[in-house]
């Protein structure tokens, strides 16, 4: 183990943190209210381990809607990972089967962000052990936060707005991607196009606009080439 | 509100939820060790993941079309925030913007100013 790197890791992670703690209470707080008991609540957290979808399914759960739509809005919203986890293998390739399929468990937004951008600069670093630094950090307090919102349950007021840090989170790992004007394009389509498709059923808004707003960066890069090379 | 549904129902939902979203974590990170390079069309997509992702994650959020939901706390608080991101690139001070500003609109509504 390099126990330098797992510190560095973890270190990187701890600015985050600031947005996983209330994430994790309003998880927990959502669970309590979804009529989830402890051992339940952090059930969720451990075999889903995703945010964003741990609190669509409660809430979906929580006005009794069927459960194969609970799960499939889950897995859409998940379906994210599907890209981080092409994006980041290729620095994981080396690894054992075995590791690769500890590191997958543990793969989130802020694990990916962290680590993708510290394989990107110059400085070296051991990929493994630096991606379970931080990553193993949020689950840590991602899993005690859970409890921590579970035990605390309604007492929270809703007027603290806690639910309000998830998306600053999200905006703090989004600015540091927008770095030229082609992944600008996809940030701007992408964001409106999910705020147009806010009320479609199944969160299809985030998926429709994810996916045109990628192909509308690759778009701009393909056409900024072709200017380019004639 | 509380759910109606049974303990094993609960427990059979999360369970496939959570498989799924395993599988989606797992699927390039286990495939690409038996490719030799990662297609370049697909590495030109996945350089825009983050990007596209993360704003379909966050705008709505911050604004809604529906203008009987909309909130002008979120809004302004969240333009806020993303100055301060934008400038900084530091997640502490985006996180303090976002929930200062929508605190003090709090505030500043409820004590009826």
């Amino acid at each position: 183990m390099d126990t330098t790197a797992f510190r560095r890791g973890a270190r990187d992670a701890v600015p985050l943190l600031l947005g996983i703690v209330p994430f994790g209470l309003v998880a927990g707080i959502a669970a309590v209210n979804a009529g989830f008991g402890l051992p339940m609540a952090v059930g969720l957290s451990v075999v889903v381990f995703a945010g964003a979808s741990q609190i669509a399914a409660l809430e979906l759960l929580g006005q009794n809607a069927p459960l194969s739509v609970v799960v499939v809005t889950a897995v859409v919203i998940n379906l994210r990972y599907l890209m981080y986890s092409a994006s980041i293998a290729p620095y994981f390739r080396e690894f054992s089967a075995r590791w690769k399929a500890v590191l997958a468990y543990v793969l989130t937004d802020q694990a990916y962000a962290i680590s993708v951008a510290s394989y990107r600069s110059d400085r070296p670093v051991d990929r493994k052990w630096y991606y379970l630094g931080a990553a193993v950090t949020l689950w840590a307090v991602w899993q005690v936060t859970t409890i921590a919102g579970a035990l605390l349950g309604t007492g929270v007021p809703d007027a603290w707005g806690l639910e309000f840090a998830i998306p600053l989170v999200f905006l703090a790992i989004l600015v540091p991607a927008i770095e030229d004007r082609a992944s600008a394009v996809a940030a701007v389509v992408g964001g409106s196009l999910a705020v147009l498709g806010a009320g479609l059923p199944l969160n299809l808004g985030l998926l429709v606009g994810s996916g045109v707003g990628i192909t509308a960066g690759v778009l701009t890069e393909s056409l900024a080439e072709g200017t380019d090379g004639d | 509100m509380a759910t109606s549904y049974d303990p094993a129902a609960l427990v059979a939902a999360v369970a496939l939820a959570g498989v799924l979203t395993y599988a989606c974590r797992l699927s390039f990170i286990a495939l690409f060790g038996r490719l030799e390079e990662i297609p370049p069309g697909v590495e030109r997509l996945l350089r825009f993941v983050p990007a596209a992702v993360l704003a379909a994650l966050v705008l709505p959020s911050f604004v809604t079309l529906d203008a009987a939901n909309f909130a002008t706390d979120k809004f302004v608080a969240g333009a806020l925030a993303a100055g301060v991101a934008w400038k900084t690139e530091n997640v502490f001070a985006t996180m303090a913007t976002g929930m200062g500003v929508l605190w003090a609109i709090r505030l500043l509504l409820s004590a009826g100013v």
